[in-house]
Parts: structure tokens; sequence; C-alpha cells
């Protein structure tokens, strides 16, 4: 499974770079299936660590998406709308989701190493 | 917790299990939507050895089945097949099912898994007073294959006994041999598309299974399975269809046979939900801007709650999100402005025809 080890995660499966933008792990993208629907949130949105800012629904299933961090949402992935496919095909890339701006950098997250026993755990 | 004959090659073909009805169950291989669209465009081959199967046999097979469905099983000719709900006095619906005349006084009924138990226990008790009947509880030993999708004839025409031409939409062949393996063989489905039905020893299931995987067949899941029902309009029990919602409001009433004569259970109610009006009714909905799912209320124009999402999802041939729901009477005419309620969110939709898919029916 792909874990870039530049990026920081949380036990549900986001993920944070060190600019604050945020999408799901390739585990949580292949546990969902076709991704068919991102709702996001609105620019300029304050968020806290640990809380439910948007929505990524598949075929089957509807799952809620949790802020890593504390921070304002700088900028949400607008191709989601038309494409929410990439989200399957390039989680760490294309398929990110929103960007904090500013960030904190959140203790309380997993390294790629540490999320990795996460999901062999799973 | 079961397995079917064919959950070890899920298991070891990247197979997702799933309960569902008290079996381990694929849901998908990978890509519902892809799977869904092998069985729009190619044929997909399903693992459901999880429904139930029980023979009806005797004297009074016929009248018994008549009583006891809605749909009357007795003007069948042997080898043909039909569906119908199974109703409570009340009216609701038990089950909904498939009925095989296998011989003049021998039937198979092949029901839900989730219902197995119950519908067991619901005939048993309505054929206390019909001493002439014998029934059979075959589910756990009878393995069910589905092939669908417009290939589905020329890939299993190789390894068929017989010419597969001879077996009409809703008729079946009951001793073909696919690949030397006996099986009952019916041109029936649960996907809008063209497709057979394969009932056979559960003993005997996994080498056809690896037969017509090898020929090209697409191993398709559960998820699919329900996004191609859904595209048809297809009822799933559990959500069109329930003890609290009769066949008349899911848009059944060709399977109610309320002109005919004779009782059946559920009649009365039926009667008199059709002669007073029926007080809502399922609708197709188009969405725009969300995903509507089972439980999510539908409002009217004027925002009032009228009603429920009894399925929903993302349409994979379509595209776009579509949905069934139950609303009143009035608001039903194609082209109705209503909208579903998404996370405390008013996403418009409005009433369409159904089914949502149909295939081309061009021969």
């Amino acid at each position: 499974m792909n874990i870039p080890t530049h990026l920081r995660y949380t036990k549900d499966h986001e993920w944070v770079a060190p600019d604050g933008t945020v999408g799901i792990t390739a585990f949580a993208q292949d546990a969902l299936g076709d991704v068919v629907f991102v709702e996001l949130p609105e620019v300029g949105r304050e968020l806290k660590a640990g809380e439910a800012f948007g929505v990524v629904e598949s075929v089957k299933s509807v799952s809620d998406l949790y802020c890593p961090t504390d921070g304002t949402v700088a900028a949400v992935n607008a191709k989601l709308a038309e494409q929410p496919e990439l989200v399957n095909q390039d989680p760490y890339g294309e398929g990110w989701i929103i960007r904090l701006d500013p960030h904190q950098s959140g203790a309380e997250l997993l390294s790629a190493e540490d999320y990795q026993k996460e999901t062999e755990g799973a | 917790m079961k397995d079917t004959p064919i959950t070890s090659w899920h298991r070891t073909h990247g197979g997702k299990l799933v309960e569902f009805g008290g079996y381990w169950m694929p849901l998908d291989y990978g890509s519902i939507v892809e799977e869904h669209l092998a069985v729009r465009q190619r044929a997909g081959l399903f693992d459901v050895s999880h429904m139930g199967e029980f023979l009806v046999e005797g004297a009074s097979a016929s009248p018994f089945l008549d009583h006891l469905l809605t749909n009357p099983p007795s003007r069948l000719n042997v080898g043909q097949a039909l569906y119908s709900p199974m109703c409570l006095p009340t009216g609701g619906t038990v089950d909904d099912l498939l009925v095989y005349r296998l011989d003049e006084k021998k039937y198979l009924l092949v029901v839900n898994a989730a219902n197995i138990a119950k519908d067991w226990d619901w005939v048993s008790q309505a054929s206390q007073h019909w001493p002439l009947v014998t029934l059979t509880n075959e589910s756990d030993t009878t393995a069910l294959l589905a092939l669908q999708g417009p290939l589905a004839q020329s890939l299993l025409q190789p390894l068929a006994s017989i010419d597969l031409n001879t077996v009409s939409y809703y008729h079946f062949s009951p001793q073909v041999l696919i690949d030397g393996v006996p099986v009952l063989l019916s041109r029936t489905g649960y996907t809008g598309e063209d497709g057979f039905e394969l009932y056979l020893e559960g003993t005997a299931a996994p080498t056809v299974w690896q037969s017509l995987i090898d020929r090209g067949a697409i191993p398709v899941g559960l998820g699919a399975r329900d996004t191609l029902r859904l595209e048809a309009r297809l009822p799933l029990y559990g959500h069109e269809l329930s003890e609290t919602i009769t066949p008349l409001e899911a848009g059944l009433g060709m399977f109610v046979r309320l002109k005919q004569p004779g009782d059946f259970i559920g009649r009365g109610a039926l009667e008199r939900q059709k002669s007073e009006g029926l007080q809502r009714k399922l609708v197709g909905l188009n969405l725009v801007g969300g995903i509507a799912r089972a439980g999510y209320p539908v409002m009217d124009a004027e925002g009032h709650a009228v009603g429920t999402v009894t399925s929903g999802t993302h349409s994979p041939s379509l595209k776009k999100p579509i949905a069934l729901a139950l609303v009143p009477l009035q608001q039903t005419a194609i082209g109705t402005p209503l909208s579903v309620e998404i996370r405390g969110k008013m996403v418009s939709a409005q009433v369409v025809a159904t089914p949502f898919y149909r295939r081309d029916t061009h021969l």
C-alpha cells in the first residue's frame, strides 16, 4: 500500500501535507471503492482538528471527512465536482480535497510508519 | 455465518466479502462501476447461492400456491416461471419470489436470503390447512449462479447441451447439462439485461463457475447487483417492499390478480386499498447535487416532509444520482418538483419515468 513518507496521517485515513493540503489515503479510497461524489466545505471556513468538513460517497457508502489539524479552508479541489474518481486514481495528487492555510502542525498526527501499522491492524 | 460453494473462490480472487442474509457474499471485486458496466455491455457472473429454494408438491400444490401468492401460479405451463409478491392478510408484503412450475403438481419457490427462515415459517403455517401439500427446504444444498448481459447466451451456448434459443424469457429447462453438470436453466434475472439463472447442486457449482469465468464471464458482486436492479426499477425486499408496504404501493399491481376470481392471502386488504385509492406510491427521482440514500426524507415544493427514499445510488450507466421513493399519490406525476434532505441540506429532485435504464430490445 502506497503511504508517502512526507505526509502526516490520521487514524480516520486522511493525510495532510506540509503545505496544508488534505486528502484521503490510498487505503481509504480502496476500502470505499468507486468514489462518485465529494461534498466540499466553503472556502474561508475555520475547522478544528477532528471536525467533519465534508463527505465522500462511493456507489455503496457515505463517509465523513475529518480535518487532520486546526486550520482555515484556503482552497477546495473544484475538479472533484466533475471528476470525483480522481480520489481513486491519484489520492495523494490530483485527488486532493482541500488546502488549509494557515494550519497547525497537529501533534496528534501519525507518521507514515505509524499509519502503516494502523492499516495493518485494521 | 455460512459460506456458499463459491465463497472460497471469492476470497482468493479479490472479492470484498460482506455478511448478507447469513452468508459471506462478495460486495465487489474492486470496482462496482466496472462490474456494473460489464453486465450492461458484456456478460457478468453472479454467485447468488444465498437465495432460498423451497419445493412445493402434492395434489393440492396448485390451489395452495394460488391461495398463498397474489399472482396465481396454477396458470403457468410446466417449464414456465413467474414473479409474485407474497402478502400478509393486511396486504403488507412477506416477501417477493419466483415460482417455477416443475410439473403438474410440483413447484419451486425462490425466496430472498434474508427471509428464508421467516418465509419457511409462513409457508409451513399456511400449508397446515392443505394436507395434500408437501414442503421441502432445499436452500442449503442448492447453488444459484446468474449469468447476465448481452453476451450471456453466446458465452453459455458452447457449454450447454441444448439450443438456448429454445429457452424464452421466464421459461426454463429442468435438466440442461452445462459443462456436463445437470442444471435447471431459466431465462430470468435481476439486472434488466438478457441472461440466465442456473440452479444446481452446491457440490458441482465451483466447476461450472470456473468454466464460465474461463470463457470470459466477469465476476460481479452484490454491490453491482443492487445498482443494476435499481436502474431497472426492480424492487428489493426491505426497501421497496416490506411488511408495511403493499405491492400496490410499490407499483407491482400487475402481479396482484384482483380481476381473477379466487381468494388469496391479503386479497381483501388489497382490494380495499385499490377501491379507496392509494395513499402513497413508489416513484423514480432524478437529483441534482447529491446522492439520495435509503431513509432520507422527501419534501414537497413547500418544504413539507411527505415521503421517504427507499433506495438511492449513483447510476453507473447514466452517471448521475437516481432514487426510488414512496410519496403521496398527488406528488407522483412525472415532472413533479420535490426535494430530498441530504445531511441537513435540501437537494432538488424531480419525479421521472422508470425504469431509469432500459436495454435495447432489438432482435
